[in-house]
């Protein structure tokens, strides 16, 4: 296997863009990320795609192709495109096969891709679509919601470990923090802790302000064979593992309702992957769909013991200035969670990091970064390792 | 929806009927076609679960997709049954009632419907189980 390079990033501004259709989204990121990595489109030998819902968001599959057209790569070029979907966790995958296309010889440049248009249908079909990332007959069926589950997550938690209804605010108080330096945000303000506890209840623990947004949002990156890269004369940021697992599709089935066991083994394989372990890891952006997600994200990480993510958070260890800041792009919970993108976004967050771009926001001296994406409650997580050194 | 893909399910909803591994003595609800321990050495027969169990964890959802709407505020929990299989399903009481650890019997409700003029469908929720229902 080839080791592997991202040499380009591109991102969408995240948030409400009534004025902006799935197409305008996707080509803004596409272009921004080969201009970045200095290609061209004839350099493109594949893309691949992650989405979600285009189904039921716009009432449109065969993205695939859709967005090789719309990107100039289909008509003349006949790029081959592939779009690919787990839920939240689409923009993760897309990344790795990217990278399993590059590392495996097949192909050369590849564009890796999330894109999510949420804000075409009411809200009740974006909750209703949300939904189906949980099992529809066994989980949806009996009235649950997507918010409802990460609530259970959340009750349990805090019964078994002691974790306080504060702490869970402050995840959503540093992560808006945090997206007040970046400009790409959907909420670039702060909150405070009372705003959350005063926000109307969504599933009792969860409140407004423990819920990622609907947005809408595309992100991109180029990746390339290490050789190539160097040769395009940028500062290529080093794929150090690409790490994927699944459990079962229900909550209710897990062998620990408080642990997402498919975040545990994909953080296994991945250290294993790149011969590190969490205390090598400088900087992370973690699936924080939910303010509990965070929490559970970085016990499962390795960051902190089961059941410490609570107090960790309280004193600041996940801050930017902490041991291991967490979610400086202000997470899925202020950045946005356009679902499909949010895993390539997680990366392009890393790759700013790790070249020292990331201006206000910037972790300082970092050269290791790992990016976490969810696919519903927990079917299945995705974790890449990225570095500044090969 | 169409009318198969509720009508399918109605004997596991309507009676939790969930599936046992004659091999190694597993239990699954809902139904499940392989055993996900033996794989292709388990023994699949069916199984009917009683229903009574106890509260994992739960919510009270107030927001809710359109097939739910008209219930909100609901409580929904994960029950483990007696027998070891654990489900998501509705506890039909006061938000307020619901605890970790309560004990619950089955009851059979309107789950959902599809739409204000569209299908109906039934199946299994849950009660507190106290003294008299017992
Ligand atoms: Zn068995």
């Amino acid at each position: 296997m080839r080791d592997v390079a991202i040499i380009g990033i591109g991102c969408t501004n995240f948030g409400e863009m009534w004025e902006r259709s799935f197409r305008d989204l996707f080509f803004e990121a596409g272009l921004n990320a080969l201009e970045d990595a200095g290609a061209k489109g004839e350099d493109v030998d594949a893309l691949y795609v992650g989405n979600m819902s285009a189904g039921k968001f716009i009432d449109q599959e065969h993205i695939g192709a859709l967005i090789a057209d719309y990107a100039g790569l289909a008509g003349s070029l006949h790029v081959p495109s592939t779009r690919v979907e787990a839920a939240c966790a689409s923009g993760g995958l897309a990344l790795r096969e990217g990278v399993l296309a590059v590392a495996s010889g097949l192909h050369d440049v590849v564009i890796a891709a999330g894109v999510e248009k949420m804000t075409d249908v009411e809200t009740g079909v974006t909750i209703d679509a949300l939904a189906s990332a949980a099992d529809r007959e066994w989980e949806g069926f009996m009235g649950a919601t997507f918010p409802g589950l990460y609530a259970m997550i959340a009750r349990l938690h805090m019964h078994r470990y002691g974790t306080t209804r504060e702490q869970l605010a402050m995840v959503a108080v540093k992560n808006h923090h945090n997206a007040t330096m970046n400009s790409k945000a959907q909420y670039e303000r702060e909150i405070t802790i009372e705003d959350v506890m005063n926000s109307p209840l969504i599933a009792d623990p969860l409140r407004v302000y423990d819920c990622s947004p609907i947005t809408d949002g595309a992100a991109a990156v180029v990746l390339a064979p290490v050789e190539l890269a160097r040769k395009l004369n940028n500062t290529p940021i080093y794929v150090r593992a690409s790490a994927q697992a699944s459990d079962t599709i229900t909550l209710h089935d897990r062998r620990d309702i408080t642990t997402l066991d498919a975040t545990v083994y994909a953080a296994q394989r991945a250290y294993k992957m790149a011969d590190i372990s969490p205390k090598d890891i400088d900087v992370a952006e973690v699936h924080d769909c939910f303010t509990i997600a965070e929490i559970c994200a970085i016990e499962d990480l390795g960051f902190v013991q089961k059941g410490n993510g609570g107090p960790a958070t309280e004193e600041g260890m996940t801050a930017l200035d902490g041991d291991i800041p967490i979610n400086p792009s202000g997470g899925l919970k202020a950045c946005g969670h356009p679902v499909g993108a949010t895993g390539i976004k997680q990366a392009v967050e890393i790759v700013q990091q790790l070249r020292g771009e990331a201006g206000g926001r910037q972790v300082s001296g970092a050269k290791i970064g790992l990016a976490h994406n969810v696919g519903g409650t927990g079917g299945t997580a995705v974790v890449h390792v990225l570095s500044v050194n090969r | 929806m169409a009318v198969p893909r509720l009508w399918r399910h109605i004997p596991t909803r309507y009676n939790l009927i969930g599936t046992e591994c004659q091999t190694c003595g597993g239990l699954y609800f809902p139904p499940r076609t392989t055993c996900p321990t033996c794989r292709r050495d388990g023994r699949i027969i069916e199984r009917k679960f009683k229903g009574t169990g106890e509260v994992v964890t739960y919510t009270t959802i107030y927001s809710a997709s359109a097939a739910f709407h008209r219930q909100t505020p609901y409580v929904l929990a994960i029950v483990k049954l007696d027998e070891g299989p654990l489900l998501t399903g509705q506890i039909v009481c006061d938000p307020d009632e619901a605890k970790i650890g309560m004990k619950v019997r089955p009851v059979f409700r309107k789950l959902g419907e599809d739409g204000p003029s569209g299908i109906i469908y039934y199946g299994t929720k849950f009660a507190p189980l106290t003294e008299a229902s017992q």
